[in-house]
């Protein structure tokens, strides 16, 4: 036993596999601990705020100012507002209302600003502009305002009796914040989702779902396949025949449309992250079956078996310790398969709207399902659903990888 | 033959087939076996001619396609898991590999003990298991100190044959069914555990099957001997009989390919 793992544990591609799952693993149980959030609470008011850090505005007002004089800090902030999109597009609209080309210089910000502040008018109609780009411009026109101004800002308050405004604060251009003095600050490594959840969080608490789905999945397939499989090889005869009659029959209707069946028979307000795994269960097990009892015929015959049954040992004593552990190896690979094809099973479940009901808890099917619903893909918020992309693909791939590792180790023939 | 003893084990028209239609393979072909108490009987044939087949039959490990097995005189009735648990008490096996014959999991105690559970010693104190497990032991010169704790694979392959003797030592049944103990092991351990079974067989008095190709090791060991071919039994009698008279050019063929010492081997035939 010792040398076994010993053995797998020198397999690279196992312990590649191993490293990157007992990393995916650490992350989901040690994350929750130090983030508490519910990972289904709202934050954001709107829709997939793109990753980065956000700093409260109104704290950092509050926060101690420090005069920096950065000398590139005036040509960024224009670069902010106006970037090389932005002059392309006021050269489009000053052409269109009649100025001739030659006389504008997009690279010239003043003279540009000049004669975008002379020229726009925001009710002027523009011949085929549709309606969606004069308010491009107009908004456009707004962010413009002040951009190249010296001053810097004054924050007023309404003076609750007279209704006047008193200046509070003021804000000069070189006046910095330090980030780790703002009361409130949140960093969204992957930004907010849709409904304004914070992805990662939802993200882990996701990962953990599906992990919690794939082994109830992988394991009541392994039970179903191994149970029946041991019954049909050991046993044979009669039994052999009704169950690989049943096996036969669960492997040409395609386990999918099954699960989908299920699924939408069993409705949405019962469909919970178990009963998922459950049906996914139900319907993976034939493959199992089927290569139990290859294996268990093959070992039926053994003179060590035979011995047992000298021995006075009865069928379920003979399959428990003759049996079982020869095959273990196979099953403990079987089970890994099941479990990664579970998770996979649940994302596609999920993607057609046909996983787990959607109001307490997520899995990375519903993730991927909400990012496709709400165009994520098509609006290129890419953190919406890529994080979750890459968790399936390296969860599923170093599971497979394991079982590769395992299988060097225990099939001596695949032995470099 | 002394026909004056009683008949331990006996078959008629025993018969085996494998498969059917094109694939149709007799292995046994309608055998009569008449086993008289105490006696030594060999049964010779080469590879494939259903030796080990007719085996598992004797010991009920695979149903027979025709004919009977009766045991004591009495039709043998091997229905149910108790019945078969029963008959097996009466009839026991040693088999050709012993490599493949222990479960790798288990431990030689558990081997030993599940022998002395069977016949009926189960609520024994287990100073008195291991008593008797250290008698058997030494009765094939292996030390159970030295053993306990161990598995099969750890021995060598002689000493996993030994262990097997042990077992019957322990066992005692009245029918050993040995299935070419001594092919898969060099010849001096040969010699070492042919002379313990034919010991064991005088202590407990059992009768012995004794299945194998090579048919100078029958002569050896065995009263009566039987040779088979294609699954039939083409010539028997006793072992001076059918060994130094032939009659059948099979048998002959079986002597001849006897590797001698002082003489040259004819390989024509083999």
């Amino acid at each position: 036993m010792k040398h076994t793992l010993q053995q797998i544990f020198r397999s690279p591609k196992f312990v590649v596999g191993f490293s990157i799952f007992a990393a995916i693993v650490l992350i989901v149980i040690v994350y929750p601990i130090f983030i508490t959030d519910s990972p289904l609470g709202i934050i954001g008011q709107g829709t997939f705020f793109p990753p980065g850090i956000y700093v409260s505005a109104y704290d950092s007002l509050g926060s101690p100012k420090y005069t920096l004089n950065l000398p590139d800090a005036a040509a960024k902030r224009v670069a902010a507002k106006l970037g090389d999109q932005e002059r392309a597009d006021i050269r489009d609209w000053l052409v269109a209302d009649g100025i001739p080309e030659s006389e504008i210089d997009i690279n010239n910000t003043e003279k540009l600003l000049e004669q975008w502040a002379q020229n726009y008018d925001p009710n002027k109609k523009i011949q085929g502009m549709t309606f969606a780009k004069q308010r491009y411009y107009q908004r456009l026109d707004t962010s413009l305002k002040g951009i190249l101004s010296t001053e810097g800002a004054i924050i007023a308050q309404k003076n609750a009796e007279t209704g006047t405004l008193e200046e509070s604060n003021a804000i000069n251009q070189a006046d910095y914040v330090n980030v780790s003095e703002v009361a409130s600050v949140r960093f969204l490594p992957f930004g907010t989702d849709n409904f304004g959840r914070d992805v990662l969080t939802e993200l882990v608490a996701a990962t953990r779902t599906s992990l919690q789905i794939g082994l109830v999945a992988g394991l009541v397939a392994t039970l179903i396949g191994l149970t029946l499989g041991l019954l049909a090889g050991y046993v044979g005869g009669m039994v052999d025949d009704i169950i690989n009659f049943v096996t036969n029959l669960f492997i040409v209707i395609p386990s999918f449309v099954l699960l989908i069946l299920i699924s939408y028979s069993v409705g949405q307000e019962q469909r919970g992250p178990f009963l998922v795994a459950t049906v996914i269960g139900l319907t993976a097990w034939p493959w199992t079956a089927r290569a139990v009892r290859a294996q268990v015929i093959s070992l039926r015959n053994r003179d060590h078996v035979n011995l047992s049954k000298l021995s006075g040992h009865s069928i379920v004593h003979i399959i428990l310790t003759d049996i079982l552990p020869y095959i273990a190896s196979y099953v403990i690979m079987a089970l890994i398969l099941q479990i990664s094809s579970g998770i996979l099973a649940e994302a596609s479940l999920s993607i057609l709207g046909l996983g787990p009901k959607t109001t307490e808890t997520p899995t990375l099917g519903l993730m991927m399902n909400w990012a496709m619903i709400y165009q994520a893909h098509i609006q290129g918020r890419w953190w919406a659903y890529f994080p979750v992309l890459m968790t399936i693909a390296l969860i599923t791939f170093s599971m497979n990888l394991m079982n590769t590792g395992l299988d060097q180790v225990f099939n001596p023939a695949l032995r470099d | 033959m002394p026909s004056e003893k009683q008949i331990c084990l006996s078959t008629s028209g025993l018969t085996k087939i494998y498969g059917f239609g094109a694939h149709r393979t007799v292995a046994v072909d309608h055998v009569d076996l008449k086993l008289y108490e105490g006696e030594v009987v060999s049964i010779v044939g080469e590879s494939g001619s259903g030796k080990t087949t007719l085996a598992k039959m004797l010991l009920g490990l695979i149903s027979s396609s025709e004919g009977e097995v009766y045991f004591q005189g009495i039709k043998r009735d091997i229905s149910s898991q108790k019945k078969k648990q029963e008959y097996w008490k009466n009839i026991q096996a040693i088999f050709q590999d012993p490599f493949s014959s222990y479960n790798i999991f288990n431990k030689i105690d558990s081997v030993l003990l599940d022998c002395i559970h069977m016949r009926g010693g189960r609520n024994l104190p287990h100073a008195k298991k291991v008593e008797m497990m250290t008698e058997a032991c030494s009765f094939v010169n292996l030390k159970f100190e030295e053993l306990t704790n161990k598995y099969p694979f750890e021995l060598s392959g002689g000493q996993m044959q030994r262990l097997m003797i042990a077992r019957i030592f322990l066992l005692k049944p009245k029918i050993l069914l040995a299935d070419e103990p001594t092919s898969m092991i060099d010849a001096c351990s040969r010699a070492t555990i042919l002379d313990m079974l034919m010991q064991l067989r005088k202590e407990i008095g059992m009768t012995v099957i004794f299945i194998t190709h090579d048919i100078g090791l029958a002569y050896y060991v065995s009263d009566t001997v039987y040779i088979m071919e294609h699954g039939r039994f083409v010539e028997f009698g006793s072992a001076d009989e059918v060994i130094l008279q032939p009659k059948e050019p099979y048998t002959q063929r079986l002597i001849n390919d006897v590797p001698k010492i002082y003489e040259e081997w004819d390989l024509s035939t083999v």
